[in-house]
């Protein structure tokens, strides 16, 4: 399953893998917010927790439909599922290798990008606390989408659709934990709603998502 | 050891296109599937390898023992040759891909991209994947497309290398390998049209 895993942050990684795409659409999308709002320090630096967890979202969002349908496309998918590691530890991998090349990243350059949108000193610490508990759901729950997905040509708008409300509880609470951090209200209950999110849906989700690709692939 | 097939039905796309089969294959045999376009031979050797049910009867000897091969080879465009086959002998738990590249000729491709392979040479990576599996049963769905003459003599000598070590080959191909192969036409099996009233295969 090692293997699986470097496999996949490999394949990221070399050219046409996408990484780093994600990277520069957050960038880019935390970049045009003052634009598009002007320059008001007091408006930013309130809105900034709320754009800073969606951009992060949607840049997850922007590369989850590569998580399966590449390896669909060329039948590895196929021969994955014929091979002696269960089809729950490859969907599991493949989410694992999502997050390290896009949650990862993300989570590290999220605090130098709320510099751009005035956010609280007080809130850094949690803004990259949370993104760090909450983007790992964010690839899980996208790879069950992907695997719902399997199979379909042109299936990365439906990926859209059926993934993006849920990631609404992930969203609400990690934009919580920040909004309190930038207050210095208690983070503690929004942070632990969101690990408890992360945690439930890395112990359910494979088992959905491997049935889903069973199906997928009759 | 064997691998046997009792009174197998398999659908395809909802539509039962094959029933009744049954055979039995044994240690060290060969067998190839014919029939005309459609049969269902793809659908069978998919049923055999676990990855899609069958609608009725019973497969026997195929837990864990199948190693299989379809019409895409599965290999990633930016990974080199022995990387890739490297990838799968690790999947396998299995080590050493050195006599998979010497039995395909790929010693001077090694460090090659797969994306840079010709289609011929794809397909001869593909089948060195099987030899690193070390899977005793080997289901390929038409192995010898796009290959010329040498190579396909040199899948055959692996059939053959394989077989004699013990192995078994089920095959649906075309071209007539020069094996010592038993034939199994699929053509009698051919399923009286009827629809599946199970209605949940037409959504997907």
């Amino acid at each position: 399953m090692i293997a699986l895993l470097l496999r996949d942050v490999r394949l990221a990684i070399r050219a046409g893998g996408g990484f780093g795409l994600s990277l520069m659409f957050f960038l880019i999308l935390v970049n045009l917010v003052p634009f598009g709002v002007g320059p008001n320090n007091e408006l930013l630096s309130r809105i900034a927790p709320g754009i800073l967890w969606l951009g992060a979202l949607l840049a997850c969002l922007l590369s989850l439909d590569r998580i399966l349908a590449l390896d669909y496309e060329d039948g590895s998918l196929d021969l994955l599922a014929t091979a002696p590691i269960p089809l729950e530890g490859v969907v599991t991998m493949k989410a694992l290798a999502h997050w390290i090349t896009t949650g990862l990243p993300l989570t590290l350059a999220a605090p130098t990008l709320g510099v751009l949108l005035n956010l609280p000193g007080s809130a850094y610490g949690w803004l990259a606390i949370s993104l760090l508990i909450g983007t790992p759901a964010l690839s899980i729950i996208g790879t069950f989408g992907a695997s719902l997905t399997v199979g379909l040509k042109r299936g990365g708008l439906l990926l859209s659709l059926l993934v993006l409300p849920l990631y609404v509880p992930t969203l609400i609470y990690g934009g919580e934990v920040v909004r309190r951090g930038a207050e210095g209200a208690s983070t503690q209950t929004a942070l632990m709603m969101l690990g408890g999110i992360t945690a439930g849906c890395m112990a359910l989700i494979p088992f959905a998502a491997a049935a889903a690709i069973r199906v997928g692939l009759r | 050891m064997e691998l046997r097939l009792t009174d197998i039905a398999c659908a395809r796309g909802g539509m039962i296109v094959l029933d009744g089969v049954t055979f039995a294959l044994a240690s060290g045999q060969a067998l190839m599937l014919r029939g005309p376009n459609g049969i269902g031979k793809t659908t069978l050797l998919r049923v055999i390898a676990g990855l899609q049910p069958a609608v009725s009867g019973q497969i026997d000897g195929a837990d864990e023992q199948i190693a299989y091969a379809g019409h895409a080879d599965g290999l990633k465009a930016t990974l080199t040759v022995s990387e890739n086959l490297q990838f799968w002998a690790k999947i396998y738990g299995t080590s050493g891909i050195d006599d998979a590249i010497a039995a395909f000729d790929l010693t001077m491709l090694i460090d090659r991209r797969a994306h840079d392979l010709s289609a011929g040479q794809k397909r001869r990576l593909g089948l060195a994947r099987l030899l690193v599996t070390g899977r005793r049963i080997w289901a390929l769905d038409e192995p010898t497309v796009s290959l010329d003459a040498i190579s396909v003599g040199l899948f055959a000598d692996a059939v053959r290398a394989h077989c004699a070590g013990g192995g078994m080959v089920l095959m649906a191909t075309h071209i007539d390998l020069g094996l010592q192969a038993d034939t199994l036409d699929l053509t009698p099996y051919k399923a009286a049209a009827a629809v599946e009233t199970d209605f949940d295969e037409a959504f997907l």
